[in-house]
């Protein structure tokens, strides 16, 4: 049986959440993510025992939350498998980072009660529980069903079909030309076409990917940094907008305890105002914070909010935090219209940055409904889409377009190697296998009828 | 006057392609076994096109010969032409296809059916089966005979109450001319059988010399053509009969356009549903409308016929609106017919009552095989005639029934698809039904299946052992590259050169080389020394194997994940109703389909996986 993994703690930005998972690859895949403070092999580590450490980021080895985990070594477990539970901060956001990162080292989403059914079916649950786990399986199936259903509609939905339907239309070219292969209604699909139609699909799948972290930036804000040297603004900018909403503010101290975020709404839109200042004192007045940290900083941000200070010359602190803009959706403010224009929008370096511009005055407030404009325009956000329904269902739905564009890429590896089209379809049907496993449609059935539709063939 | 006309171990009734493979698999397992067709000039006739293969029925053909069916040998004797196709897109698909002269094939196959010990071919009409406790107990002829049985395998073609239409004109009849069998589909209907009313149509046959070819497109056989059976070989220097291909017009188009209203398919007479893949030319026509031609292929029938196929051109238009057609049809201007097109209509049986045994859920010693199972098609057919005779005769001597899973054979896949989801429209067998379809390839259906076949008893020792050869030496020689180093010499980067393959600065094995795209198993030759001379088929299958090893074994980890859930079985007398957790729709399939895994009930249209899960947990409460 393959290992699993979920959140095992009810959808809340509660105290804390648990992450579990259960299989025989378990603790081979925790070792990947977790670096605990002291690293013991495995066989060394006996069953209920707590460990602390980091859960790191699988691709780049940064450290992503402060974690206890417990592990439980088979059978002595729930599942009686191999098992262990991360106990991780609050928040939906850590608590999906964490689940993506096991699904990322290998671990298979579980299923609706799974866990439950694990537990009957290796025998740790008496029998006279069987009907409860069938019953737990079908409410949670049901629950989830509906929250799917919810999804489905509207624009996702119409997503996911236009991409079907670009999968289905070229695999039916080739399932075609291998089933028909004297009929030239049915054209040689080229290797040609076929590159640029992966490279289409795998975009299109990326987008979508996408559009659940605008779903996880709605849930949790958008992790906003503000930047700029010293008496740029900064401050400034950020009482201006927090002194604007403060009503909805709402205190959340972060994980890494060396900063205080500030949760507010603009205009329906979640912000998590990443205060760069450091703790912030009685007066609230900002503490700066030196450019190395900045970059940091940055570097975990959604959204940059360059400062700069549009009275005087571009400074070097100034430039160097230009260049780290490159890879990052950022807005650059030229601070202080009220006193004067010096015109920085025409410097070299800021242009360069190809990032919106926008003049204001954090002082008199002119510019601010600019900068919120800017924000809503950049994210693409709706009404609809802040709306949107549960997280868990989110998440397997983005794990099914995950491995829908792996196996894309998978495809682009073959054709890259001049092997024959047979092979191409192979990860070509696996990635269409993998998307409509969100809309529960049958692969075999559609790619017979998409042939008949498209093409006159037969006696 | 009835008359008691002796036992026998089993009935077979209908001698067409399923009919000869299930005939011939009982009697050399050792049963007493009659055969019966309605007429004797009628055995083992392709009323259709004549030929045989194709993409993934090439597959079934070699299937079917190394579970030790008839059909491939048969073919292999009577071929007109042999063509690979495919050769460009990838092993698994190469797919082996013949134009049979189709009078020697049917002379061919009744000699065979004649000289076979056990085997009683008899010319009559089964008007009634006696069916006593739930079993087989005798059939009856039309005039009169009662031969005892225990099996009775039903292979009846298109022809319960066969039905053909050329335009207005319709009249009851079988195909190609023969007497229909109108009694018996009333009988299973009594049994509480339900049938179901399919339909299908075959272009016209028209007089060579007649027509030009001049205007057309000519078709050659291969030049180093293949055999179907792995105990065959053809000669090359054997003469091959050339195809043709020409167009429709557009001219052709509106006559049909103008007298659809005459075609009883649009006029509403014909109610049985047709296939999506053998649509008739006024089908073409109206759904592609914006199609300017469609291709026409001019087969030859046989050596010593001047009868063309016209594959295209099936239709169910009135004669005259056909031979105007073929008027604006290049090279056919002049075309005399032989026979018209027409579309048939016939009754078949709903194949989700059967299991996967195929012998029915509820009568004991019945079986059904070929398009009275839905299905089409001259493979299809003889793949559920072996796959029937081979379980009466497993059946006859106790053993378990031969189920070949979706992994093993195109088989497999034919007969869980038609059993498990049933079927709307005639089942074709297509490549992309083949979820494992890398595995299934042509050249490895003897490693595959040649074990069953000689477990079963169908296979001799002879060929047994040489297979066992075959497949050492495959085994033997994949090894050697997977463990032989190459060292990085200037001779060895030279050749490389030569192929326009990177240079090696580290040794690396010869099965990595191979692995390269551009290089072949047998240009390696030149820097591999100590390879031994192989016989071709175990150099193309090492080849194969080698150079396609990741992808294989990609799709034997996908193999082993599907088998979990197949190896999972369920009891035939489960009753589904009584499972608390099952949704209602999901009780009403099982109950229906009866699946022998949680596999099989898992492709079930209406079972979820939460259903699934249920099922796994009633399955251990009942261990418990």
């Amino acid at each position: 049986m393959s290992t699993i993994a979920a959140i095992a703690t009810a959808p809340s930005n509660g105290g804390i959440g648990i992450i579990r998972m259960s299989g025989k690859e378990c603790f081979k895949i925790l070792n990947q993510i977790f670096r605990p403070l002291n690293p013991q092999k495995i066989e060394d580590i006996s069953g209920y025992t707590i460990k602390y450490g980091y859960i790191v980021n699988i691709k780049t080895g940064e450290n992503m939350d402060e974690v206890l985990v417990s592990y439980f070594k088979s059978p002595k477990s729930y599942t009686t498998e191999d098992m262990c539970e991360i106990n991780s901060h609050g928040g939906m956001v850590i608590e999906q980072e964490i689940l993506k990162q096991c699904l990322l080292a290998g671990a298979e989403l579980a299923e609706p009660g799974e866990f439950t059914k694990r537990a009957f079916l290796n025998g740790r649950i008496d029998l006279s529980q069987a009907e409860g786990v069938i019953d737990l399986i079908n409410s949670k199936t049901a629950k989830e069903a509906k929250a799917s259903f919810q999804q489905l509609e509207g624009e996702l939905s119409q997503k996911i079909q236009e991409i079907r339907k670009m999968q289905l239309d070229i695999i039916a070219d080739i399932e075609a030309s291998i089933d028909y292969p004297e009929y030239d209604d049915v054209e040689e699909v080229t290797s040609q076409r076929l590159k640029k139609v992966l490279i289409e699909i795998r975009e299109k799948l990326i987008r979508l990917e996408e559009s659940y972290n605008n779903g996880r930036i709605l849930k949790e804000g958008i992790r906003t940094v503000i930047v700029g040297k010293p008496n740029a603004g900064k401050s400034s900018l950020l009482n201006a907008i927090l002194g604007e909403e403060r009503a909805i503010v709402s205190n959340i101290e972060g994980t890494t305890r060396d900063t205080i975020e500030e949760f507010v709404t603009i205009h329906g839109i979640p912000l998590k105002l990443i205060d760069t200042a450091g703790i912030r004192n009685a007066k609230d007045e900002v503490e700066e914070i030196g450019v190395q940290k900045a970059l940091k900083l940055i570097k975990k941000a959604d959204l940059v909010i360059d400062i700069i200070d549009n009275t005087k010359e571009l400074k070097n602190e100034d430039k160097e935090i230009l260049s780290m803009l490159t890879e990052k959706v950022a807005i650059i403010l030229l601070n202080k219209i009220d006193e004067g224009d010096f015109h920085l929008e025409d410097k070299e370096e800021i242009k360069e940055t190809k990032k919106p511009i926008i003049k204001i005055s954090a002082k008199t407030k002119e510019g601010i409904e600019e900068l919120y404009q800017k924000i809503i325009e950049m994210f693409q956000i709706n009404q609809m889409e802040i709306e949107q329904g549960n997280l868990v269902t989110n998440m397997r739905h983005k794990n099914q377009i995950h491995k829908a564009v792996e196996a894309i890429e998978e495809a682009q590896i073959v054709l890259e190697q001049e092997l024959p089209i047979d092979l191409i379809s192979v990860p070509m049907k696996q990635s269409l296998e993998e998307l409509s496993a969100i809309t529960g449609e049958k692969v075999s059935e559609d790619i017979i009828s998409e042939i008949f539709s498209k093409f006159c063939l037969g006696k | 006057m009835k008359y008691d006309a002796g036992k026998y171990d089993v009935a077979v009734i209908g001698a067409g392609h399923a009919g000869c493979e299930a005939a011939l698999a009982t009697a050399r397992l050792g049963l007493r076994t009659l055969l019966f067709s309605i007429s004797l000039e009628a055995v083992a006739n392709m009323p259709c096109n004549p030929h045989i293969g194709g993409s993934s029925k090439g597959h079934l053909v070699m299937e079917i010969d190394c579970l030790g069916g008839e059909m491939g040998k048969n073919i292999d004797k009577t071929y007109t032409q042999l063509r690979m196709l495919n050769t460009s897109k990838g092993p698994a698909v190469y797919s082996l296809r013949a134009q049979a002269d189709r009078k020697k094939y049917q002379i061919e196959m009744k000699h065979t059916l004649e000289k076979q010990e056990n085997l009683y071919l008899k010319q009559a009409e089964i008007i009634d089966i006696g069916v006593e406790d739930g079993s087989v107990k005798w059939v009856e002829t039309n005039i009169g005979a009662i031969y005892q049985v225990d099996n009775v395998i039903l292979a009846t073609g298109t022809y319960l109450k066969g039905k053909i239409y050329i335009g207005e004109v319709s009249y009851k009849s079988g195909p190609d001319g023969v007497f229909p069998a109108n009694k018996l589909s009333d009988m299973l209907t009594k049994m509480g059988i339900e049938l179901v009313r399919f339909k299908t149509g075959t272009p016209a046959r028209i007089n060579k010399n007649t027509i030009d070819f001049s205007k057309m497109e000519i078709q050659n056989g291969d030049e180093h053509p293949k055999a179907f059976s792995f105990e065959d070989t053809i000669e090359e220097e054997a003469e091959q009969l050339p195809c043709y291909l020409t167009y429709t017009t557009s001219e052709t188009h509106e006559i049909i356009r103008k007298n659809l209203h005459r075609s009883p398919l649009y006029a509403g007479e014909i109610t049985g549903t047709g296939p999506r893949y053998c649509p008739s030319i006024e089908d073409k026509v109206v759904r592609f409308a914006d199609k300017e031609r469609h291709q026409i292929f001019v087969e030859p029938i046989g050596r010593d016929t001047d009868e063309m196929y016209i594959q295209g051109m099936s239709s169910s238009l009135p004669e005259d609106v056909q031979i105007a057609m073929y008027r604006t049809i290049p090279g056919l201007e002049k075309a005399e017919f032989t026979r018209p097109a027409y579309a048939i209509e016939y009754d078949c049986i709903d194949p989700s009552e059967l299991k996967l045994s195929l012998e029915h859920k509820k009568i004991s010693g019945m079986f059904f095989a070929g398009q009275i199972n839905g299905t089409s098609g001259y493979e299809e057919a003889a793949a559920q005639g072996i796959i029937a005779g081979i379980n009466v005769a497993q059946k006859a001597k106790g053993k378990e029934p031969v189920i070949l899973d979706r992994s093993q054979a195109y088989i497999g896949v034919l007969i869980d698809d038609i059993v498990t989801k049933g079927t709307n429209e005639p089942y074709r067998m297509m490549t992309s039904r083949a979820e494992y379809r890398l595995l299934l390839r042509q050249d490895n259906s003897d490693l595959r299946l040649t074990e069953i076949g000689h477990e079963v008893g169908l296979i001799s020792e002879e060929r047994y052992q040489k297979f066992l050869r075959k497949r050492d030496a495959i085994e033997k020689e994949v090894e050697r590259l997977e463990s032989t180093v190459i060292k990085p010499t200037d001779k060895v980067n030279q050749f490389l050169e030569r192929y326009q393959s990177s240079p090696l600065t580290t040794g690396a094995k010869l099965a990595e080389l191979l692995r390269r795209t551009e290089l072949k198993y047998e240009d390696l030759k030149e820097i591999d020394e100590q390879r031994e001379c192989l016989p071709k088929e175990v150099a193309e299958e090492v080849e194969i194997e080698v150079k396609y090893k990741g992808y294989i074994k990609l799709q034997q980890q996908q193999v082993e994940k599907f088998k979990k859930l197949e190896r999972k079985l369920l009891p035939q007398e489960i009753d589904y109703e009584a499972i608390k957790g099952l949704r209602i729709e999901a009780r009403q399939k099982l109950n229906k389909i009866k699946p022998n895994s949680v596999g099989q009930a898992s492709r079930i249209s209406g079972v979820s996986p939460a259903d699934i899960s249920v099922l796994l947990i009633y399955l251990e409460q009942q261990k418990g």
